[in-house]
Parts: C-alpha cells; sequence; structure tokens
C-alpha cells in the first residue's frame, strides 16, 4: 500500500465483535485469518448467530476446516465473489436492524460486498472491514465505464477500450473501483513503461 | 461571517387551548405573505418580549411542511421553568406582533431510509407531526409510537390516529401501557432509521437500548433541546469586547451577553447546534454545563461554555467574547 | 432591457466570444497580485448593476449556446445528470428555487405562474411553455433537477446532509473542471475533495464543512475558483480527457491571445426548504487572453499570479504544460506598475 495516501482512499481496520443480534461475514481467501483472530477475542455463542460467506480462491484447504469449526448457524462457501452475491443480496433483504456485517480479504471483495450493503440500506461506517491478502484493484475506465479487474500494474491497460490508464488513489464505494484516467491524454506519444505495484 | 437566520415578523392568528398542558399557536406573516417552505423536524426560535426581559425559545414547527400560510407551533406549560412557556400561554394572544426566525432543521429525516420508525414522549410529539406529514405526502414507510401520561394529556394522538390509522400507536402511562421498545427494534427490517423525541430519560433509555440491539449510531436520531435553567447569578468579564456583564437568576449567559450588546451566533438557544460555543479565558468556581454538544472531556476540561444553556458558579469567569 | 443571446458554439468552430461590456463584468478572481487557496466564501448578496452579481442567479448572453452544448454533452453521455433515489425531493425545491429566482430577475424572459401545486413555466430564450403538477414527476419530460439545470447554466451539485458531513447525492454536471460527477457521486465533502492539493493540511476542508453545513435557508453565500481552458470548451470531463488533453500541447507564441482562456467558477451554496440538503450551482465563465488584457489591472495582476503560482496548484490545474508561454506571452502586458486592491477594473 502506498505510504502517501488520500481522503477518499478507504482505510481498513481490524474485525472486532460488535453488539447485535445476528453478524454476517463475507471473506475472501487470505481474509478467513480475520475471522478467525476476531474468533479469540468473541463471546461464548457469538458464532451460534453468525452467518460466514467464504470464497477461498486458492487457498482452499487452509482454512474451511478452521471456519467450520467455529460452528457458525449457516456456512456457505463459493467458487468467486461474482458468484456470491446473490446470495448477499437475498440475505440482506430478508435481514432485520440488529445484524452486523464484517468483511475481509482484498479490496475487490470489501468494496463490492460493501455496495451490495449499501444498496440494502446499510451506512458504510457502520460495516466492519479488514485487509488481508493480494492489493490488486478494481479499476473503472472514467472513459469508457468499464471496469477492469485484478488491477496490478501503474499504468494499466483499460480492459474495455485499451486506453493506458493512470490508476488513481481516489475511490468511489459505489463503484467499488479505483479511477483509472488516460495517463498520455495531453500527448499519445508517451507510453509510460508498466511497474508491478498493487500486489 | 456571522451565522444565524434571517427573521420573520408575524402574526399571531390563533391560540388553541390543546389540554390543560398545551397550547397551540398559529403564525401568519404580518405583510401577508406566504412562510418559508420547511422541512419536518425543523424549528424556530420565537422572541418573547417582556417589558425590559427578553427570551428566545425553539420550539418544532407541527404544521404540515406543505403549507406555507401558517406556521404553527405547540408549547407545553411549564410552571418551574423561567417563564418563556408561561409567557406564551399567558400573555400571547391572537393578533399580537412576534419575531420569529427562519426555520432551521437540526433534527432531519434520512431520506435514504428504508422505513422510519419514530418514538415520540408527551410534547416530543410536535416534530413528528410535521415528518409525518411530509412522508405520508411522498408516500415513505413510516410506523408511530408514541407514549403520554392519560388520555386527557395525549397531545394530538387522535388527530394522527385519524390521518395514519394503524402506522400510528399510542401508549398510555395510567393505563400500564408500555411502549415495546425491545420488539420494535428486533422487528425492523434492515436500513430502517430510528427517531426519538421526549424526555431526556426516554431519549437515553431509547439510544442505549438501540445500541444493546446492534443499531448503528448513523441509524439513531433524536432532538432534545435544554431549556435553560434558572440559576443563582453571576459576573463575567468579556475580555475581546472588555465588559463586565451580570448574569440574572432567570437570565442565561447568552441573553445577559445579548443585553450587553454582544450578539453571538445562534441557531436553536437548546445546546444542540453549538453556535454559541465560547472559549474560557480563565475560571475560578465550577461550571453548571447543560448542553447536548460539547463532549464530556470538554466540559470537565474548562475551556469551554454552551452560553445559551449553561451557567456558572464561582468567583470570576473571564470569556472570549 | 432583454439580453442579447449570442450564438455560437464551445466546440469543433469555438466561436464563443464575450462582447466588449460582458468583458467588464468578468468575475476577475484575484483581489491582490498572488493566490492561495482560502476559504474565501463570502454572503451572497446582491451585487451592482454591471456586475455578474446583480442577480443572485446570473443569466447571460451566452445562455442559449451554453443549454445547447450541455443537450449535446447530455445526449453522448446520460451519466452526466445523475440523482441517488432519496434525492428526488431535493430535485423539487432546485427547480423551484430556479425558476423564482429566474422569474423574479429577468420578467422579460421567464414567467412563473402558481396556482396551488399546478405551475405554468414560460421560458421564451429557448421557447418552452411547460404547465405540470409541483412533486408530480409524471408530468414533467425529465426529473424536475434535470428539467430545470437543462435550462439554467452552470454546474450543479445537490448534497445531502447527514451526520456532520455532506453527501455528493446528485448533479448535471456537464461543464466541469475536471472532475467525474459519476464517479464522485455518494461521497462525502472530504472524499470529493480528497485528490485537491495543500488545503487538506491546511485545514481549509474542515473550516469549510463547517460553514457550509450551517447554512441556513434565505443566506446563501459564495466563492469564487479558478483554472484556465485551451480553447473555450465547456465540456472538459476527465470522461473526455483522452480527447480535449491533446489541445494542451498546441499553445503557441501567437495563439494564446485566442486559444487560452482563464476559467472562473462562482460557486454559490443554498440550502434548500423541502429536503434540507444544499445545492451548490457552479457558473462557469471564460475569458480569452486578447479579451483579459483590455483591463490593463487584470492583465498586470494575472501575469503575477501565473507567475508566481506554486508548482502543486499549477501541476493540479493541469497549466503545467503551456504556463511558460502564457507567462512570457502576459508579461508583454506587466509593467510593473503597482495594482489596486480588489477585483474590480480601475
Amino acid at each position: 500500500m502506498p505510504a502517501k495516501t488520500i481522503l477518499s482512499r478507504p482505510v481498513y481496520g481490524t474485525l472486532s465483535p460488535q453488539t447485535g443480534k445476528s453478524h454476517l461475514f463475507v471473506a475472501d481467501a487470505e481474509g478467513a485469518s480475520a475471522i478467525l483472530d476476531l474468533a479469540k477475542k468473541a463471546p461464548d455463542g457469538f458464532f451460534a448467530r453468525a452467518h460466514i460467506m467464504f470464497i477461498p480462491d486458492t487457498s482452499r484447504s487452509q482454512f474451511q476446516a478452521a471456519l467450520k469449526a467455529l460452528k457458525p448457524a449457516q456456512f456457505y462457501e463459493g467458487p468467486s465473489i461474482a458468484a456470491a452475491l446473490p446470495r448477499l443480496r437475498q440475505t440482506l433483504a430478508n435481514a432485520h436492524m440488529g445484524l452486523r456485517i464484517y468483511l475481509a480479504g482484498t479490496e475487490g471483495l470489501i468494496g463490492q460486498a460493501m455496495q451490495v450493503a449499501l444498496e440494502a440500506g446499510i451506512d458504510h461506517s457502520s460495516i466492519q472491514t479488514e485487509h488481508r491478502g493480494s492489493w490488486a484493484r478494481r479499476v473503472q475506465c472514467v472513459h469508457c465505464k468499464g471496469i477492469t479487474e485484478n488491477v496490478t500494474t501503474q499504468p494499466a491497460t483499460c480492459a474495455h477500450c485499451g486506453l493506458l490508464l493512470l490508476v488513481r488513489d481516489h475511490y468511489s464505494r459505489r463503484l467499488a473501483a479505483f479511477q483509472g484516467v488516460c495517463i498520455n491524454a495531453e500527448d499519445p506519444s508517451e507510453i509510460p513503461q508498466k511497474e508491478e505495484i498493487f500486489r | 461571517m456571522s451565522a444565524g437566520t434571517t427573521k420573520l415578523n408575524v402574526t399571531v392568528t390563533d391560540v388553541v387551548t390543546v389540554n390543560e398542558l398545551v397550547k397551540r399557536f398559529h403564525f401568519e406573516r404580518t405583510d401577508g405573505g406566504d412562510l418559508p417552505t420547511f422541512s419536518g423536524g425543523a424549528h424556530v426560535v420565537v422572541e418573547m418580549r417582556d417589558g425590559d426581559k427578553s427570551r428566545l425559545n425553539p420550539y418544532s414547527l407541527m404544521s404540515s411542511p406543505h403549507n406555507t400560510r401558517d406556521y404553527t407551533i405547540s408549547v407545553r406549560r411549564d410552571d418551574s421553568g423561567r417563564g418563556g412557556s408561561l409567557f406564551m400561554h399567558n400573555r400571547v394572544k391572537r393578533g399580537m406582533e412576534m419575531v420569529i426566525s427562519y426555520p432551521v432543521n437540526l433534527f432531519s429525516l434520512d431520506l435514504r431510509a428504508k422505513k422510519h420508525l419514530l418514538v415520540a414522549g408527551g410534547i416530543g410529539i410536535t416534530p413528528f407531526m410535521a415528518q409525518t406529514a411530509q412522508l405520508a405526502g411522498e408516500g415513505g414507510n413510516f410506523e408511530l409510537h408514541y407514549t403520554c401520561r392519560t388520555p386527557a394529556l395525549g397531545t394530538y394522538a387522535d388527530v394522527l390516529r385519524d390521518r395514519y390509522g394503524k402506522r400510528v400507536n399510542v401508549y398510555y402511562d395510567d393505563a400500564n401501557e408500555r411502549l415495546p421498545l425491545e420488539r420494535l427494534l428486533t422487528s425492523q427490517p434492515l436500513g430502517t432509521h430510528l427517531y426519538v423525541c421526549g424526555p431526556a430519560g426516554m431519549i437515553r433509555w431509547v439510544r442505549e437500548t438501540a445500541a444493546a440491539h446492534g443499531w448503528p449510531d448513523e441509524t439513531v436520531h433524536y432532538e432534545h433541546f435544554a431549556a435553560p435553567q434558572p440559576g443563582l447569578p453571576f459576573d463575567v468579564t468579556l475580555a475581546l469586547s472588555k465588559k463586565q456583564i451580570h448574569v440574572g437568576e432567570e437570565q442565561s449567559l447568552l441573553e445577559a451577553m445579548e443585553a450587553a450588546g454582544i450578539d453571538p451566533p445562534y441557531l436553536c438557544r437548546g445546546g444542540v447546534c453549538g453556535q454559541c460555543e465560547t472559549n474560557v479565558v480563565s475560571y475560578d468556581g465550577t461550571f453548571r454545563h447543560n448542553d447536548h454538544w460539547l463532549t464530556e472531556a470538554e466540559h470537565c476540561s474548562g475551556k469551554k461554555i454552551m452560553p445559551c444553556v449553561s451557567r456558572f458558579e464561582g468567583k470570576s469567569l473571564v470569556l472570549e467574547r | 432591457m432583454g439580453i442579447n443571446f449570442r450564438q455560437e458554439t464551445f466546440r469543433d468552430d469555438y466561436t464563443f466570444r464575450n462582447s466588449p461590456e460582458f468583458v467588464r463584468r468578468f468575475p476577475f478572481p484575484f483581489h491582490e497580485d498572488a493566490y492561495m487557496y482560502a476559504v474565501n466564501i463570502e454572503p451572497h448578496v446582491q451585487g451592482p448593476k454591471g456586475t455578474v452579481f446583480e442577480n443572485l442567479i446570473d443569466v447571460d448572453e451566452h445562455y442559449v449556446s451554453e443549454m445547447r452544448d450541455r443537450a449535446i454533452v447530455l445526449a453522448e453521455d446520460p451519466l452526466r445528470c445523475q440523482s441517488l433515489p432519496h434525492m428526488t425531493l431535493a430535485g423539487w425545491d432546485l427547480l423551484e428555487l430556479l425558476m423564482t429566482e429566474k422569474a423574479n430577475s429577468y420578467p422579460d424572459h421567464f414567467s412563473l405562474t402558481r396556482e396551488g401545486d399546478r405551475w405554468r413555466w414560460i421560458n421564451r430564450p429557448l421557447g418552452i411553455d411547460d404547465t405540470f403538477t409541483f412533486g408530480d414527476l409524471s408530468t414533467l419530460p425529465y426529473g424536475p433537477m434535470e428539467y430545470i439545470t437543462r435550462q439554467s447554466q452552470g454546474d450543479f451539485c445537490i448534497l445531502d446532509q447527514r451526520d456532520g458531513n455532506l453527501w455528493m447525492d446528485a448533479g448535471m454536471v456537464t461543464t466541469q473542471a475536471d472532475w467525474s460527477l459519476d464517479f464522485d457521486i455518494g461521497m462525502n465533502f472530504f472524499e470529493w475533495h480528497a485528490p485537491v492539493p495543500l488545503a487538506h493540511e491546511k485545514g481549509i476542508f474542515t473550516r469549510a464543512l463547517k460553514f457550509l453545513t450551517n447554512i441556513q435557508q434565505g443566506k446563501p453565500a459564495r466563492r469564487l475558483n479558478w483554472t484556465m481552458t485551451i480553447n473555450p470548451r465547456l465540456d472538459t470531463s476527465p470522461e473526455n480527457y483522452h480527447k480535449w488533453g491533446t489541445d494542451r500541447a498546441t499553445v503557441t507564441p501567437e495563439n494564446v491571445g485566442d486559444k487560452v482562456h482563464l476559467r472562473v467558477e462562482l460557486q454559490s451554496f443554498w440550502r434548500l426548504p423541502r429536503s434540507n440538503a444544499l445545492v451548490f450551482p457552479i457558473r462557469c465563465y471564460l475569458i480569452k487572453m486578447d479579451e483579459l488584457v483590455t483591463v490593463s489591472k487584470w492583465a498586470r495582476r494575472f501575469h503575477r499570479v501565473l507567475r508566481d503560482l506554486p508548482i502543486e496548484l499549477a501541476e493540479y490545474k493541469g497549466l503545467t504544460r503551456y504556463r511558460p508561454t502564457v507567462i512570457e506571452w502576459l508579461s508583454k502586458y506587466d509593467d510593473g506598475a503597482p495594482t489596486s486592491p480588489g477585483f474590480a477594473p480601475d
């Protein structure tokens, strides 16, 4: 993560058990370890009112057993963030006030799950987040509006319109994406070298 | 640039006795024009001129925000207060000309809410009169829960039931009916916002219970204007304007400053808006803080005071005014 | 007396220009020979005749052509006008504000007749005569914000006020200085200003927010902001940056006078009554360097401001590539004589 940043860049915290009637966790890959760390601080019976949605990604063997051992009331394992989102939407549509939400893992997972929660009428500041794992970015091309997933380089090529984009720290919760702006608009003959910086 | 609001010259067009404690006042513009539109939850500050004394109290607007012909407020008589409500009850008559502020809203609806859960106690019903009118006009989803002492003191309970039917629930203390707060708080759909207005103890109870049931702070809204309390007289030095002022028993510090020609900005005069916050230069004595604006730490620091509702007891007080 | 509306373009052949009396009413933004961020907010009250403050919502000779340019932008990219679902009421507030101000200030050009909720709106310059029901979406061809801002110069941001902050939850933004409504919609005051350099550290935004959240009904406020634009292009959006960015490399000592424009934003801030939201109309005024130097005080002062501007600000405003050429050109108009304080021409 870059040392110098701007105020629209999300700030992630450390998950901690919140007062509430029920608890919904959404995590991918290394994000599972944030749930396991929270479990050490959680009061007895906490997970009996919890629902864990987990997208293992490449970490398949590592975390499932440990998460299931927390004995959550509901446990779901999905193949991708996209596949899990309809279930998340449905869960929130039927939920009541008193539900607390915890998001852990990559910026893409946290951002997209938060986007669904905002649509369900939840204020972003009441959602707990913790970053674990990759810093790869979702980037919205400000020109064509297409979103490019898993961007690791600066600059990056828009997967939709092909423009070479400067990936800014400016971040939209509503889009769950960083902003990409054409880096050589003033002189298209300038082609800066790509560097791998978002890992 | 100074904050504060524009003033409106109004004429009292009606005074209605609602029950043994509450009177309703109707105001129209003295020049015959329309009043400004407002939003549900807004208040006006009413100026009461009583000989050489003047009191300025905030009251929630309870008419429909769509009605710009007249404004209405309801005032509960407080026999032990400094006399603002007594002045309204005993002295204000139809035809009298008065000055009120432009409407200010410090208790606004969060229009993102999927549902609005409104909880009122006693005269705390007034902002909800306007808010329910606004929400009903826009097809908003709301539910009102209202506690009062007796049916005779259930100000506007009948009006509200007539207007909104089952969306209004009234609980009478003398019938031992109790607001089922826990059940209410656990049965609301995600995205509900909670609003509470009433006595200080009730607001505290509702906020604490909501927090204990996992309601995030952003979803819980409340308004409680403190009334300035009478107290021991005290003397104050105003360092910037180089004036000595005396705050009388029935006077607030803000009123005493105004009487000396110092006009700190204000929007509510009830310890909520934060406009009149004043730095303390030095003091020897004890503060009597009554506001909801400063933090606990600021109250203890001895560095700030809200002159609209807070007082001082002791040897000396110097303020940066 | 009516306004003589110019027929002109803000793209392609760029026929925009100011007539001589409009040069003198240009809101020149520098009150001294240097510029730095400040919370330069003042009450938005009517000013002298012959200034852009004569009316609180200014309509000028570029009105008809600016509205035509807006329609072109929206046809190409409807995302320039967006309103989150909870902001419809604020849209009606804005419609009322703009119709009332325009009808009161320019009765020759606009009229509003209200009979209860039944309103008739006549906009003569644009040939509009519509009768509709206030509050009823089905009686207007667009949502209320879009309807009225297709008929009002300047960009409009509507901000919801919650939890002591302001949230950019609706807007009509087609003449912006390089920011994207589609990206920033839903952000709070600090977030949408996040890319601005230097000002956060100076606490500017914290103080500005405190002021803005306390703005009361009937007491609007205003401030001026500025940047520069190559060619009189209104749509300097990031969306189209790859199309207009190359213009910045076309400035030569020969074409500065016609091609380089000072771009001033008159931002005003109003509390809206029904929604308790705030609206920021951001009105853009353009002036060519050739027009600017007809006022010798402005020529001297702008030369000094541009020459001494901190590099971070020049970079943020996108001036880096052509600043030296413009400074060199302006220096011919700066004899080093002192300038009088204040904005106005001598």
